[in-house]
């Protein structure tokens, strides 16, 4: 039942522009309807709200959050919740009038509903998270009405102020409720409303309180935050009625005064709330006083008046919670008026400006008058709403003994700013309504439509009602609230007009002469002010500040990540390192060294790699030179490979290096021969130093590994080859069946690939040079026949081999890759020798199908296990004992070699021909010969 | 001592790859991968230690032999690291098309 | 099966000659909808017996290699199963013409992926980064043009880098604990004592550096913002996931081999990953704010991301584990959701594409595209009502008892506020100050729309099922903060006929 409260404009929210679009007021009829049944909802509580006892609904959600979907309506909910609907009826009304037909109406209510759908969540909920997830959203959707008139650069940027400054409070006030939540170990707000002490005694205390008030001082504007407030008014003037005065900026102190049980009574608490909200009034009265935009000397007295209660609050003392809550009340009800006045003016004669406008009088006196009685309503002229609370307000400074010897500050600055605020409505009422002729207005004004002014009158007589019978009007509802909020026993007071002389009635008129005094001489005031502060818009700093954080992250993150490779990879071998070393300064020692003899077999390719290695750096940059040495090296390791009982790597190294040196020819032909050196030589020695450690730490850590004591891991695979895999060569035992999924992977890989080098030189038109780097033309003798003749009959014999290879590969050294390998380098030989045209004219060219095949072949066999009812790549022999399946399982694990043969043969082709097509085709366009005279 | 001298060989070969790999032209770069590709395939290898004459091919009477796994893990390492290779050098050529320099960046200087 | 069924697909798209092409359009997208069935299953599997154990050629673990299906490495398949559905889709509705080779790459890479979650074995996992890396590579390049040339040559070379970082890990490893299979590693670990372990801490620190450089962890994150704003939308999109393989692995490999009580090296290893993350963050936030195009914006994203995990994670309680794993599927589908969206928006504004400096035309729907980009904007910047909010709520709550907490909190909450700037500027550019008459002639074709609705409705889903959702992840992080029973599993032999892979 409760959540339907604040679920209809919710709904209202969702539909609004469905039925713009089929009525021109649809939108605006559908948000009043909502909003009238959520406020018949609302009311149906109203007996329970009297009698203290109030509704609770609760349903769980995120219990590892101690989120709970939970209302209630209490007291203070209740007011506010009325206070979010009623108004929110009025302006839904007055804006059916203010806002032109063609304007997108159904956004406009859209965003309305989505606001006051948030504002009655944010009233009724009784979970602190849940609080907070509708307290963004007024934030959001405030946003969103700023920035209404999205053509202007006023609103976007009111609007984007607004979200930063308030989404930044909610981040605090985040921070906040969960502290408190983990201090109380609950969020539901009757819990930690019950554990006040509780709070205030932790060590947490301060920094939690700190946090909330943050939420709560940027959501009503309070000093310093305040500035985001006047900008708002870029919005229409019926969202700064509603959200700008009436409803948003008193969630803060909504916030305050719901917290108020668990974080008021210190003295934290009341320098922080009361001291904020002092300053506050004072300033936002004074600066009031000099706008020259209606909206804005409206904006500033809401910030006073915002500071006036956060003040109330902050004194701590009961009677100061009833005022503020009253105040609550009276300053929604007559700032909501003043707004629509101010709206109606502005709509009528085209400016906001109060140096053009006067002597409105004469041509709207019923504007006029309301307009006044809620401006005397604000200046707290007797008979109104606002006279009761200001008493109410200079009674309380009066009885604050914290400040000790200085008690008189307080109640003298009281007066001041009743004064100011004297002076500004003074201000308001005479240089709009009286004050000689207007001064060249853009339009010719006169009274609005009927219905546009019965909201402003609505609220109007409420404020004089008030003001004359407290007693029968909000006495009970104060009572409930206050009741609710203090948790105790309502301290007595009496709301009445007369109270008999007293200070606080001497305060008042001292405030209301004054006030007068002061407008009086306000020409000289504005002349001083203008002296004293010349004129600097708060949003240009603000904006001016973010320009320059913008600036300076740009810069920053550009400075820092500049798009070098080079820096990059510094970065990455770098941390490796430090991250490689750090566990050495652990504790603990290595294992005692193991090593075998020094012999001149080993020592020769070791030694050879070494040179070869030095030799690559030296001629980097005679690159077709570079490739000797680099070659040289890949030799000298698969000379290791044999040395150290590894045949298969050897085999597959030197063939690898094969592909590999023909491959970077290929690729050399079109890259410069030599580059100039470009670094600094800074950067080379940072280089070479980064270098140096890199090598050292990996011979260390080599030298480590080696030295360590094997584990007996191996041994499995030495005793299962045989008779598990059916093979005698360990290694393509381990290859096709232990591990036959790494090579599965594998040749995926290759596969990929293969796919990927095809696609990328599909669509490529490379250049080769002409001339040499020695300015010598390219050799055009295209095929040299002795190559051709010797190539060819060589075709079939490495073919044979290449098969060879393949078959004994499970028993002997060699196996799939290696025979796709010498079958590969020994087609590719036939491209070299006798040119593109001849070779792909019998061969073909595209060899992804094959690539495919080889792919299927082996995940086929691979699957073929799962016939057998066991896992995937078992191979057959594994399972079914029989005398004669030695034949079978091979059969069975040469298939995927067979498949992994034939996507190597695949890939390699397809990358060598595809590249040497390239050149192939050179000659079409520059004359170069093809690639196998490349080089000097 | 063999292992001295092996891990001295295997340092100086990444000495040399990273040094290239920090290099500014793309050829170069790729070079210095290959090296450095290279002095990890020895590493790799060199983590089942070095056991001259001993090939891990089941025979009778032989009952010594060296650590299969790595060989295997190395063979699996070359021929991906081919793959990278090619794909790397293509790409190369591509930047060299696309941005009209082999600089890594793409910035002609 | 996951592993299979994309391989298969794709080899099947090679096949198919050019001219018939077109008649086996539906393969890719048919066989990408097949994984989020599979994905259901998958769970529900984990859910029943928390551990599947398949032992690949039927040779036991340490011997040959397992695949192990627990609850964490179903959720990432299931996060990538409705990511790759949603880009697949997105690349449907704005066919270009390299299709097939996107359709076959893609379909590797998906494979690569569904591996690298799958896989019980160290060597096998490096197999299958090298796997989607390449199709990745692939991926990068599709659609051409020199940007993306530049950004696919420092991604490739940076992980060919990381690759071989990635190998010498390995053979450290295999030397000193004599076995690549995680499980076994972690028996090793957890037998010998801390002064033993001097060489396998030191091959884990470098792969963990290795799964930064993958998941973009500050400083090895400056790869990541030029990359994805390179990339076409759907490849972006599906390279949401790319970095939390990252963030997965280190995941494994640090409850499984340091766990979460730890041992002396955990503190190190948890300050590490939290000033790192915190700093990732922070570099995010601010280059969020600096970017100059919307690509590059949510390039920046991503990387927040990725941070808010990290730091998450290195929290190492079970609690702060759940929440990082709640964060990261709601931030991985919602970028994912987004990089789709900035290509819609793009198109839309014609030559000025993404550009965040200039005013361009409206977008013909903007009520559409607006909700959906301000949907998105609210559920990264983690405001509420949407997924973003409670899962840095959960991450916050977590974190709250670690002694890092202020640090933490801060830099979170000041990211988010950043981020907050950062897309309301975008989006007040986006959509509120233009000028002049939308270009485009035809609104967004709702093809196209779809799959960003798919992702971001994972937004307000993941709310409502919060409390589910938010079961199973503590039993996951549950499950991962005793890797004995891992362990127990693998090396127990587990059940050899188990689920299909």
């Amino acid at each position: 039942m409760l959540y339907l409260i604040p679920l209809m404009p919710l709904f209202g929210a969702a539909f609004a522009g469905v039925a713009q679009r089929h009525h021109r007021q649809g939108a605006a009829w559908l948000a009043a309807a909502c909003a009238s049944v959520s406020l018949g909802l609302l009311l149906t509580n109203l007996d329970s709200v009297l009698a203290g006892v109030p509704a609770m609904t609760s349903m769980p959600w995120m219990p590892a959050l101690g989120l709970t979907l939970s209302f209630w309506v209490d007291g203070l909910s209740f007011l506010f919740a009325l206070l979010v609907l009623v108004i929110g009826l009025l302006v839904i009304l007055y804006a059916v009038y203010y806002l032109e037909p063609e304007e997108p109406l159904g956004r406009f209510y859209g965003f309305l509903m989505l606001f006051m759908g948030a504002m009655l969540g944010l009233a009724l909920a009784s979970n602190l998270i849940l609080i907070l997830v509708f307290w963004e959203l007024t934030s959001l959707s405030s946003f969103l009405l700023i920035g209404f008139w999205k053509h202007r650069t006023d609103a976007r940027q009111g609007a984007r102020q607004a979200l930063m400054i308030t989404g930044g409070g909610g981040l605090a006030l985040l921070a906040g409720i969960l502290m408190i939540g983990h201090i109380v170990g609950s969020f539901e707000l009757p819990v930690v409303l019950a554990a006040g002490d509780l709070i205030r005694d932790h060590s947490l205390y301060p920094v939690a309180l700190v946090l909330v008030l943050l939420g709560a001082f940027t959501k009503s504007a309070q000093f310093p935050f305040h500035y985001w407030l006047p900008h708002a008014m870029a919005a229409p003037t019926p969202v700064s009625a509603y959200l700008h005065s009436a409803t948003m900026v008193k969630a803060g102190v909504f916030l305050l005064a719901r917290l108020f049980p668990a974080l008021a009574g210190t003295d934290l608490w009341f320098f922080l709330v009361g001291g904020t909200g002092l300053i506050t009034l004072l300033f936002g009265a004074y600066t009031a006083l000099f706008q020259h935009d209606l909206k804005g000397l409206l904006a500033y007295s809401t910030i006073s008046h915002l500071g006036l209660i956060t003040l109330l609050l902050g004194m701590g003392t009961p009677l100061g919670e009833v005022a503020a809550v009253f105040h609550i009340i009276n300053h929604a009800t007559f700032k909501a008026s003043l707004f629509m006045a101010t709206g109606i003016i502005d709509h009528e004669t085209g400016t906001r400006d109060m140096r053009k406008l006067n002597g409105m009088f004469r041509y709207l006196p019923h504007t006029a008058v309301l307009a006044m009685t809620a401006a005397a309503a604000m200046a707290g002229v007797p008979l109104l709403n606002g006279f009761l609370s200001k008493e109410m307000f200079f009674g309380e400074t009066l009885h604050v003994d914290l400040l000790g010897a200085s008690h008189w500050v307080l109640p003298t600055l009281a007066t001041l700013a009743g004064a100011l605020a004297v002076a500004y409505s003074t201000r308001f009422i005479h240089d709009v309504f009286f004050n000689g002729d207007p001064i060249d207005l853009p339009k010719q004004p006169h009274e609005p439509p009927r219905w546009m002014k019965v909201p402003v009158e609505i609220l109007v007589i409420i404020c004089v009602l008030v003001g004359l019978f407290p007693q029968y009007t909000v006495q009970w509802l104060l009572q409930a609230t206050v009741r609710d909020v203090l948790g105790q026993s309502v301290p007595d007071y009496s709301l009445a007009l007369w109270h008999g002389f007293n200070l606080p009635l001497l305060m008042s008129v001292i405030a209301l002469a004054g006030g007068v005094a002061l407008y009086a001489v306000r020409h000289r005031l504005f002349a001083l002010h203008a002296r004293l502060f010349p004129e600097i818009s708060a949003k240009d700093l603000t904006e001016d500040r973010l320009g320059r954080l913008l600036l300076w992250s740009r810069r920053g993150t550009d400075r820092f990540e500049n798009g070098s490779l080079q820096r990059y990879l510094y970065l990455l071998v770098a941390i490796a390192c430090v991250a490689t070393v750090l566990p050495f300064f652990g504790p603990g020692e290595v294992l005692s060294p193991l090593t075998h003899p020094f012999d001149l077999i080993s020592v020769v390719p070791l030694a050879l790699i070494v040179l070869g290695a030095v030799g690559t750096v030296i001629m980097h940059r005679r690159r077709y030179l570079a490739l000797i040495p680099l070659s040289l090296v890949g030799l000298a390791v698969s000379m290791v490979f044999a040395r150290f009982s590894a045949p298969d790597l050897a085999l597959t190294q030197i063939l690898v290096e094969v592909a590999t040196v023909i491959l970077m020819l290929l690729a050399l032909y079109f890259l410069p021969q030599h580059a100039a050196p470009t670094a600094s030589v800074g950067r080379v020695w940072r280089d070479r130093l980064l270098a140096l450690v890199v090598g050292v730490g990996m011979s260390a850590l080599c030298y480590l590994t080696l030295t360590q004591s094997p584990k007996a891991l191996s041994q499995f695979f030495l005793d299962n080859a045989v008779p598990g895999g059916g093979g005698a060569n360990v290694v393509n035992v381990i290859l096709v069946d232990f591990r036959g999924f790494d090579t599965f992977g594998e040749s995926v890989v290759l596969a990929i690939a293969a796919v990927g080098i095809f696609a990328m030189l599909r669509d490529l038109s490379l250049k080769g040079p002409t001339l040499d780097d020695c300015g010598r033309p390219w050799d055009t003798d295209r095929h040299p026949i002795v190559l051709a003749m010797v190539s060819r009959p060589l075709l079939p014999l490495a073919l044979m081999v290449a098969v060879y290879l393949l078959l004994r590969g499970h028993n002997a050294p060699g196996g799939g890759f290696i025979g796709g390998l010498v079958a590969g380098s020994a087609l590719i030989l036939q491209y070299m020798a006798n040119g593109m045209r001849w070779a792909s004219d019998r061969l073909p060219t595209d060899m992804r199908p094959m690539v495919a095949i080889g792919l299927l072949i082996a995940t086929a066999t691979g699957v073929a296990s799962w016939v057998f009812d066991a896992p995937f790549l078992t191979s057959t022999y594994a399972h079914v004992h029989l005398p004669w399946i030695g034949e079978f399982e091979l059969a069975s694990a040469m298939a995927f070699d067979l498949g992994v043969f034939m996507v190597v043969v695949g890939t390699v082709l397809l990358i060598l021909t595809r590249l040497g097509a390239q050149s192939g085709d050179a000659p079409k366009r520059a004359d170069p010969p093809p690639m196998e005279d490349i080089g000097p | 001592m063999i292992e001295l001298l092996f891990s001295i060989s295997v340092g100086v070969l990444s000495m040399c790859g990273v040094y290239l790999m920090l290099r500014a032209r793309t050829f170069p770069v790729v070079l210095g991968l290959t090296l450095l590709s290279y002095a990890v395939n020895l590493f790799l290898f060199g983590s089942g230690r070095l056991i001259p004459g001993n090939p891990p091919l089941i025979a009778d009477g032989v009952e010594r032999y060296v650590d299969p796994l790595p060989q295997a893990l190395v063979l699996t390492a070359i021929v991906i690291g081919f793959a990278m290779t090619a794909f790397v050098m293509v790409l190369a050529l591509r930047a060299m098309n696309d941005l009209g320099n082999d600089h890594v960046d793409g910035r002609a200087d | 099966m996951p592993i299979l069924l994309p391989l298969i697909a794709a080899a099947l798209m090679m096949l198919v000659p050019a001219r018939y092409w077109p008649a086996y359009r539906w393969l890719g997208p048919v066989a990408t909808l097949f994984q989020v069935p599979i994905a259901v299953w998958l769970i529900a599997q984990a859910m029943g017996n928390g551990y599947v154990v398949y032992a690949l050629g039927d040779w036991p673990a340490p011997f040959g290699i397992v695949l192990v299906l627990d609850r964490l490495s179903a959720l990432m398949l299931m996060i990538c199963a409705v990511l790759a559905t949603a880009a697949h889709l997105a690349h449907q509705a704005r066919p270009s013409e390299h299709t097939r080779q996107f359709q076959v790459l893609f379909q590797f890479q998906l494979m690569g992926l569904n591996g690298a979650f799958l896989t019980g074995d160290l060597f096998n996992l490096f197999v299958f980064f090298e796997i989607l890396l390449i199709a990745s590579y692939g991926l990068l390049l599709q659609g051409g043009g020199p940007s993306r040339t530049r950004a696919a040559l420092h991604y490739v070379l940076l992980n060919l880098a990381g690759s071989s970082l990635f190998l010498i890990a390995m053979g450290v490893l295999y030397a000193d604990a004599g076995t690549l299979n995680m499980a076994d590693l972690a028996r090793v670990v957890s037998e010998r004592g801390p002064d033993e372990l001097i060489l396998v801490q030191a091959g884990l620190m470098l792969l963990t550096v290795v799964f930064a450089l993958k998941s973009a962890l500050l400083p090895l994150h400056l790869w990541l913002p030029a990359t994805y704003a390179a990339a076409i939308a759907p490849v972006a999109a599906l390279f949401a996931i790319m970095t939390k393989v990252g963030a997965y692995a280190v995941i494994r490999v640090l409850t499984l081999t340091f766990g979460l009580e730890g041992s002396e090296t955990t503190p190190i290893i948890s300050t590490l990953l939290v000033v790192l993350a915190l700093a990732t963050v922070a570099a995010a936030g601010f280059g969020a704010l600096g970017s100059v195009s919307l690509r590059r914006l949510c390039g920046y994203l991503v990387v927040l991301s990725i941070g808010t995990v990290f730091a998450s994670v290195a929290v190492l309680e079970p609690k702060a584990l759940s929440a990082a794993l709640y964060y990261m599927i709601q931030s991985t589908l919602v970028t994912g959701a987004l990089f789709l969206l900035v290509d819609l928006i793009a198109d839309q504004r014609g030559p000025i594409d993404d550009s965040l400096q200039l005013n361009g035309p409206p977008v013909r729907n903007p009520a559409l595209l607006g909700t959906l980009f301000f949907a998105t904007a609210v559920a990264i910047a983690g405001l509420p009502p949407l997924s973003g909010f409670f899962g840095k709520l959960m991450i916050l709550r977590a974190a709250l008892s670690a002694d890092f907490a202020p640090w933490l909190w801060g830099t979170l909450l000041v990211g988010s506020l950043l981020v907050l700037l950062a897309l309301s500027r975008a989006g007040s550019r986006l959509f509120w100050s233009t000028d002049g008459e939308p270009l485009t002639p035809a609104p967004v074709p709702l093809g196209a729309l779809l799959p960003v609705m798919l992702l971001l409705a994972a937004s307000p889903l993941l709310v409502v099922f919060a409390a589910p959702v938010h079961a199973y992840l503590d039993q996951t992080a549950a499950q991962l903060a005793n890797p004995q029973g891992y362990v127990l599993q693998v090396l127990g032999g587990g059940n050899p006929k188990g689920a299909e892979p």
